[in-house]
């Protein structure tokens, strides 16, 4: 069986790949591109621990297969923060101590960064919708929650100045 | 003498039923050592899935925990966690 | 040394960014499944589809035929281990079971145990070899439910099973594997004397720890047996111990490596994966990979258990209990060892009563072996004593808080297991959780509040730790506990302390089985009090350390010196007048006063202090729908002294969450044939950011002596309250009595309809 030739463009890069057929985005970011940032809980679509930002929406990465990346803007977690300056969801996990183990965080907060670039002002109970695809089994989201409403409002005052 | 009471353990076939000793000893060591002594086997099973309250206070594995002459000693099984 | 002191303390207490935090919030941190290697083969397991059968034989030959594939191993690749319980410095383990768990033998004992497992050098190529291993089964009855298990004439696990603790000695093989007693005061005098007896009968079912990395590992076996294992775990020491007893191999072969642990909560205080790559491993030659998808970590690893809680309370009509019997029938899996000892002795453990009896049963069935789950056994027992407690109340017309002070466990209470209390703080968490506002906000229509409490004794243990002073002033903190939930940071907090170096100055890493000494595993509340106190000697002696240095850069006597604020004064006019050096002082210098300054202290910690919580949860049930939803949370928690609070109340909402899971939704659901039909996320549903508001932790602080920081363990108690506290705020809400978990809308929905018939349409 012969891979497939895919050219895409992951965290600003652009980015070639070879691939099965079968293989899912998740497994190519893992496996063939040493992101392994994108964690495998469930691949199944349940946990949101690979959430992936494709073209502006999340998506888990392990109901994507990796050809459908042809062509596409991809953001991960190793894209989120710029260059050594991290993303105020990123920063205000750490202040909130939002993560326990870590493993769902990367999830998280792609899920939150895109929240937070479609809504700068959501809600908690829209904010808790919107995460509602992200599992944690260590935080009970209190502090997760905490920290997404806080980084929306230091980006909102970002925004203004 | 430290006053020892053994609950909830499969280890009475060992003493018999007897469930309450003194014991003259003033370390966990001693008291171990005695009742195997006493009831041959009862400190092997003591090490290993016991743990022994000591007024109160629970120590597992602590041979040099000492008793005094008074001391409430309790052979309870064993904690983990999660 | 002591630093009870809250007031004088400058980073314990505080809230300082974790240090693993950054690599965790970037992708970096490195879990089980991230570690590759050179050469590396991909494993799969092969899983029986039965719930009982004997394995009469298996066929590798199409499976080896498949291109790639290097090494399949069956039980014949393990060593046959006897039947006895070894002792390996993690406490006993019945290494049979344990081998037997890891790679079925003659029998499978579950849908999901693994009877083979294949290597190969794609992970497509493993699966498709899995998939042509064949294995010939003859299908046994099964048996799941734990009453079924006790009955006459119910399938036998296992034919040598005898059940311990009944006299006479039985004679024939039974799936109970042993019967516990407690005992104290006089049960029958005690119901004689009562003028209220309530007698219940409860259940739960087994719920999974549901950590969101699945189990995984790298494991590599040079041609002289020298192996490295990189993996997830709770504790790298517990992986080279049983490792090493599964294969039967000197433990100095083997060096087990910490990856960052994606959760456990106790289900990964035991080996799965590791002892199969290992075996794969050797056989191959190569580095084996392993790694398990949900479905395998639901089907083929522990849940804690469900049971059966039989409850019998007398009291007199002041709210004054005179008599407590209760019978636990707590599921172990195939293999014996539930938590209902720690179920027994903590159901009754907050309360000072005089006349108790409990009876455990410990036994097996055809479901995964259970494993530890956050304060293992406690939960399921207090569910039901609990929701007993609160169905007394109601019949008497006492204030459940009030009942609960009237009986409360105090310092010098004799418990029903045994020994006398001290170092309670458990009337604190009452009296907390009644003066907090949330106890006093009004409830609306279809809405309730319910109180419930709850104990677990916390544990110390063996732990190790080294402090290393660097060059520049600087510190490394080496300890044996893989970080779970933010633990690096209390560390480094309490060497910063000790030190009197800023937090940041300190770096903390967990160390691998040969950089550290032995270290018990991370569970049990322990590694905060046990490993900190090692943390916390270790720094002490380097300061001690410090002293002699700065003595012998002066050329004074080194009693002639103190420590303070990171720096060595002379500690009085007679000792001369010098100025003050700094750690990185003393540091540039240690080559010239005798080398390198580093301390390692290993101990066998002792006294972690009994944990309590009182928790409230008010709900609003849906009546149409039967959905019940919490409206707020309060959990009042004795934490002794919390050294980084933020992870301290993270620990309390994680489990209060992981309890509300355990209390509406969670469970492991069977077909006839003994296969489990809900082995994903979809429908085995754990509770997510839109099931849950704001928790508030309330942390109490009734300081341990016994630890220099005065901590407590924190990470248990906080799931054993739950389920009896929404239990009873639906009843307070809707006057329905929920006695069997989980309370899903549909179980509750009927038990609405049958408080309040529906009225037919045709009526």
């Amino acid at each position: 069986m012969s891979k497939h030739h895919v050219t895409t463009t992951i965290n600003g890069e652009p980015t070639e790949y070879l691939c099965e057929g079968q293989q899912t985005m998740l497994d190519v970011l893992r496996d063939e591109l040493g992101l392994t940032g994108s964690k495998e809980g469930c691949s199944s679509g349940d946990c949101g621990a690979c959430t992936i930002i494709v073209d502006g929406d999340i998506v888990c990465s392990c109901l994507m297969l990796g050809v459908e990346a042809e062509g596409r803007k991809i953001t991960t977690i190793e894209g989120v923060a710029e260059g050594d300056k991290l993303h105020p969801v990123q920063q205000k996990f750490l202040e909130h101590a939002a993560l326990q183990c870590g493993f769902c965080t990367p999830g998280f907060i792609v899920a939150a960064k895109a929240l937070l670039d479609q809504n700068p002002n959501p809600t908690e109970e829209e904010a808790r919708y919107w995460l509602a695809g992200n599992l944690c089994r260590c935080t009970g989201y209190d502090k997760i929650l905490r920290a997404v409403m806080d980084a929306a409002e230091v980006m909102r005052a970002e925004a203004r100045r | 003498m430290p006053h020892v009471v053994m609950t909830g353990v499969a280890a009475r076939r060992l003493t018999g039923g007897v469930t309450e000793f003194d014991v003259e000893a003033n370390t966990v060591r001693r008291m171990i050592a005695e009742l195997d002594r006493r009831y041959p086997g009862l400190g092997a099973q003591i090490d290993e899935s016991m743990a022994v309250a000591i007024d109160g206070e629970i120590f597992q594995d602590a041979y040099l925990a000492p008793l005094k002459p008074d001391s409430e000693v309790v052979l309870i099984p064993k904690i983990g966690g999660g | 040394m002591s630093y009870l002191d809250k007031e004088a303390l400058k980073v314990v207490g505080t809230r300082p960014i974790r240090p693993d935090g950054i690599d965790k919030v970037i992708g970096r941190a490195s879990f089980g499944a991230d570690y590759t290697m050179p050469g590396m083969l991909w494993g799969k397991v092969k899983r029986s589809p039965h719930a009982h059968a004997r394995i009469l034989k298996i066929d590798v030959s199409k499976a080896l035929r498949v291109p790639g594939v290097r090494a399949i191993v069956t039980a014949a690749d393990f060593p046959n281990i006897a039947n006895e319980e070894a002792f390996v410095g993690e406490g006993p383990m019945n290494f049979r079971d344990l081998s037997r768990n890891c790679m079925a033998r003659d029998k499978a004992l579950y849908d999901g145990h693994a009877v083979a497992a294949v290597a190969a050098t794609s992970n497509a190529a493993a699966e498709e070899a899995a998939e042509l291993i064949e294995v010939e089964y003859e299908v046994l009855p099964h048996v799941i439910d734990v009453e079924a298990a006790m009955a006459p004439g119910a399938p036998i696990l296992h034919d040598d099973m005898l059940t311990q603790g009944v006299e006479p000695k039985p004679t024939k093989p039974s799936n109970v594997a042993k019967k516990i007693t407690f005992t104290k005061g006089d049960i029958a005098k005690g119901f004689a004397e009562a003028e209220v007896v309530i007698e219940r009968k409860y259940t739960t079912k087994p719920v999974h720890q549901a950590y969101i990395e699945p189990h995984a590992c790298v494991v590599a076996v040079a041609n002289d047996g020298q192996t490295t294992i990189w993996s997830s775990s709770q504790g790298q020491f517990m992986v080279r111990a049983y490792c090493a007893k599964l294969l039967g191999v000197d433990i100095a072969n083997i060096r087990a490596m910490p990856a960052e642990i994606g959760g456990g909560f106790g289900g990964k205080t035991l080996v799965y994966l590791e002892p199969v790559a290992m075996a794969l491993s050797k056989k191959s030659g190569r580095p084996v990979k392993l790694v398990m998808n949900r479905e395998e970590v639901f089907r083929g690893t522990g849940p804690t258990s469900g049971g059966t809680i039989e409850v019998k309370l007398g009291a007199k009509r002041s709210g004054r209990i005179v008599a407590a019997e209760l019978v636990l029938k707590y599921q172990a899996g195939a293999f014996a060892g539930s938590p209902v000892g720690p179920g027994c002795m903590c159901a009754f453990a907050m309360y000072d009563l005089d006349n108790v009896h409990i009876t455990g049963y410990d036994v097996v069935s055809n479901r995964p072996k259970v494993a530890a789950y956050r304060a293992p056994g406690a939960p399921i027992s207090s569910f039901g004593v609990e929701s007993c407690l609160d169905e007394l109340a109601r019949e008497l017309g006492i204030d459940p808080l009030a009942l609960r002070e009237m009986n409360a466990a105090r310092d010098g209470t004799k418990t029903p297991y045994g020994p006398t209390l001290t170092n309670v703080g458990y009337l604190q968490t009452v009296e907390a959780a009644r003066n907090h506002p949330n106890a006093k906000i009004p409830l609306g229509p279809n809405q309730g509040r319910g109180i419930a409490s709850g104990f677990w004794f916390n544990i110390g243990g063996e732990s190790s730790a080294a402090v290393h002073v660097n060059e520049d002033g600087t510190v490394a903190v080496v300890e044996g506990n893989p970080d779970i939930g933010g633990s690096r940071a209390s560390m480094a907090m309490m060497a910063a302390e000790v030190l009197g170096i800023p937090y940041e100055k300190v770096r903390p890493v967990v160390g691998d089985t040969a950089s550290i000494g032995f270290t018990f595993l991370t569970g049990g509340s322990r590694v905060t009090f046990a490993t900190g106190m090692a943390v916390t000697q270790a720094a002490e002696k380097v300061v001690e350390q410090l002293k002699s240095r700065a003595a012998a850069i002066w050329d004074i006597s080194p009693e002639a010196v103190e420590w303070r604020d990171g720096k060595a004064f002379p500690a009085g006019a007679n000792a001369g007048s010098f100025e003050p050096l700094s750690l990185a002082d003393i540091a540039i210098k240690s080559g010239r006063t005798g080398g390198p300054i580093t301390a390692e202290v290993s101990i066998n910690a002792q006294g972690a202090g009994p944990g309590f919580a009182t928790h409230i949860c008010d709900v609003e049930v849906d009546r149409e729908t039967g959905h019940v939803k919490i409206l707020r949370y309060t959990a009042v928690q004795d934490v002794g002294r919390a050294i980084h609070p933020s992870y301290v109340e993270g620990q309390i909402q994680g489990g209060v969450t992981q309890g509300v899971g355990w209390a509406l939704n969670e469970e492991y659901i069977y077909d006839k044939d003994g296969r489990l039909e809900n082995a994903g996320f979809l429908d085995y549903r754990i509770p997510v950011a839109s099931d849950m508001p704001m928790i508030d932790a309330v942390m109490v602080e009734v300081p341990n002596p016994r630890h220099p920081f005065g901590a407590r363990g924190v990470g248990e108690v906080p799931i054993v309250p739950p389920m009896a506290a929404v239990a009873n705020a639906i009843a307070d809400a809707v006057g329905a009595r929920m006695r069997d978990l989980p309370m899903s809308p549909p179980k509750l929905r009927a038990e609405l309809d049958e408080l309040d018939p529906p009225r037919m349409a045709a009526e």
